[in-house]
């Protein structure tokens, strides 16, 4: 990346940026050698408040990441000093003491900030802290976003944010989940919950459709960037190549699947030519390098699935057969009623109607599909294509009611009202 | 740090007394114990009798109420507990996914309050 040269550009604009940047990093060191949360990002953000004032004639320091960090370290040891509850406090003021003095302000030239980022990622991910609350975790800290963001984000109050992120911070705490990347024993599922953390947050950007639309696409970007991070911290694990390739085969559509008045234009009826050639070539390259390290997993195979989609040029020339197997092998590592439904809606366009009918036979007993909207959206659409129009009308009209977004119950409500009486 | 880990089951689940799986259930506690010995992290533990021995105490308005049994008809109910003192939560539940019971019952695992916070520093 080029450095700015700040005497020619917007002293503020190059200060934010490097600030976004680094952000996550910075707030990671300190919060590895402080172990906590508040107080690193407190003094992290007076610190960046400082570096606007005291940059602003005479542009950037040579190093301004380390600018940053000594000065949030001085606000932390301050804070200690003034604070009375703090235990072991005598100590962390000598250690901290020790650090300060040890280098003039000449040693923080060359100075590396280690790279804690993987720590406080496993960390805001740990299963101990509820689902929601990991996500704004690691919004919050890893990808520097406000609480309204987050809030806007995910059409919440401030308040229900707020709240979440001093709980989620105080079990931290009071539980003892240390900073800490885990054990090989427990690597698998630790970074399993770190991959669904980011794929969730690149969903609630790509799916919901109710709130602002440029904002959404900015919780894709925070996905894809968290995604980019693991990447670079864990360079052989292909689960994560096949995470990134699929977010980019998704992004792929970002132009396409949206009319002007916002409304979801299904895979069907895009236009293909609005898609994103350079997110394909970015996915393939990266599904290809995933699945070289012949470690095949779920998120290589769900890559591989919308790969087939970004390569078909025509929605009626669609591989439906391939689909279907991909999808059988994606069962096989992620076997869940919702797997199932996907390869009988598949199935029904490679072998017909009645056998994505007969698939789904089975499907539909499972406790978990008995109120899921997306079985019954699809099998109305198959039971249409199979002419059975009544039992259709009747899905459609399930479907509908379990619906919550607006713009999905208009377009269910067009599907049921445009089919033709035998 | 201490940890409370709550060995919960469900009353008849588990090995009947008696059979061979009863014996490498029990085998499995010894070995437990022992792992935990060598670990250095362990502070205490019990079975507890089943919960047909058990009384619930309340005082309400200065009465003090007894009732038979334990404090809420569960279906798992507590049957045992360990005390640990771990270098953080990931090795408590590291531990706690040990005990035998673990296979067919749930193993909660709650921080012991850290009073020493609210003395002054």
């Amino acid at each position: 990346m080029n450095k700015p040269d700040s005497r020619l550009t917007n002293p503020r604009t190059t200060i934010e940026n490097v600030v976004r940047d680094n952000y996550g990093k910075m707030l990671a060191a300190l919060i590895y050698q402080f172990k906590d949360m508040d107080l690193a990002e407190d003094s992290l953000q007076d610190a960046i408040a400082s570096a606007l004032l005291s940059w602003e004639k005479p542009g950037l320091p040579e190093n301004p990441i380390a600018w940053i960090i000594k000065t949030a370290k001085h606000k932390i040891i301050d804070r200690i000093r003034r604070d009375k509850i703090f235990s072991n406090k005598q100590m962390l003021i000598a250690a901290l003491d020790n650090e300060m003095h040890g280098e003039g302000i000449d040693g923080f030239i060359d100075e590396q900030i280690p790279d804690e980022r993987l720590r406080l990622i496993f960390t805001c991910c740990h299963p101990a802290i509820p689902e929601a609350a990991r996500i704004a975790l690691t919004l919050k800290t890893l990808c520097g976003l406000s609480t309204i963001q987050i809030a806007n984000a995910f059409l919440s109050q401030e308040t229900t944010i707020a709240q979440r992120l001093v709980r989620a911070k105080n079990k931290i705490k009071v539980a003892g989940i240390s900073y800490e990347v885990p054990s090989a024993d427990q690597w698998g599922e630790r970074l399993s919950s770190v991959m669904s953390v980011a794929y969730l947050i690149f969903n609630e950007g790509y799916c919901s459709v109710s709130a602002e639309k440029s904002v959404q696409i900015d919780l894709c970007h925070e996905g894809i960037q968290i995604a980019k991070t693991l990447m670079q911290l864990l360079p052989t694990e292909p689960e994560i190549i096949g995470l990134l390739a699929l977010m980019y085969f998704h992004a792929t559509r970002f132009s396409a699947r949206l009319n002007h008045q916002g409304e979801i234009i299904s895979l069907a009826e895009q236009d293909r030519s609005l898609w994103s050639q350079e997110y394909i070539v970015a996915g393939d390259k990266l599904l290809k390098a995933a699945m070289m390290m012949g470690n095949m997993g779920a998120y290589q195979i769900q890559a591989a699935i919308s790969a087939v989609h970004a390569h078909t040029s025509n929605y009626e020339e669609t591989d439906w057969a391939q689909i279907t197997l991909l999808y059988e092998k994606l069962y096989q590592y992620k076997p869940s009623p919702v797997v199932e439904l996907n390869a009988a809606v598949a199935l029904s366009f490679a072998q017909g109607p009645n056998a994505g009918l007969a698939a789904l036979e089975s499907i539909e007993k499972e406790k978990v599909m008995q109120n899921y909207q997306p079985l019954f959206a699809a099998k109305a659409d198959i039971l249409n294509r199979a002419k059975k129009y009544e039992t259709a009308r009747m899905y459609y009209k399930k479907a509908i009611k379990l619906t919550v977004n607006q713009a999905d119950k208009n377009w269910l409500q067009d599907q049921l009202e445009a089919i033709s009486s035998p | 740090m201490q940890y409370l880990l709550m060995i919960y089951q469900a009353e008849n689940a588990g090995p009947a007394p008696g059979t061979e799986e009863f014996g490498a259930m029990m085998q499995g506690y010894f070995q437990f114990n022992q792992d935990m010995e060598e670990q250095g992290v362990m502070l205490g533990g019990n079975p507890l009798e089943p919960v047909s021995t058990a009384s619930t105490v309340r005082v309400r308005d200065n009465k003090s109420i007894i009732t038979d049994g334990p404090f809420a008809e569960t279906k798992e109910i507590l049957g045992g507990y360990y005390l640990l003192d771990c270098k953080d939560l990931d090795e408590a539940l590291e531990c706690a996914a040990k005990i035998p019971t673990a296979e067919w019952g749930s193993i909660e695992v709650r921080p012991i309050m850290d009073l020493s916070k609210f003395q002054p520093g």
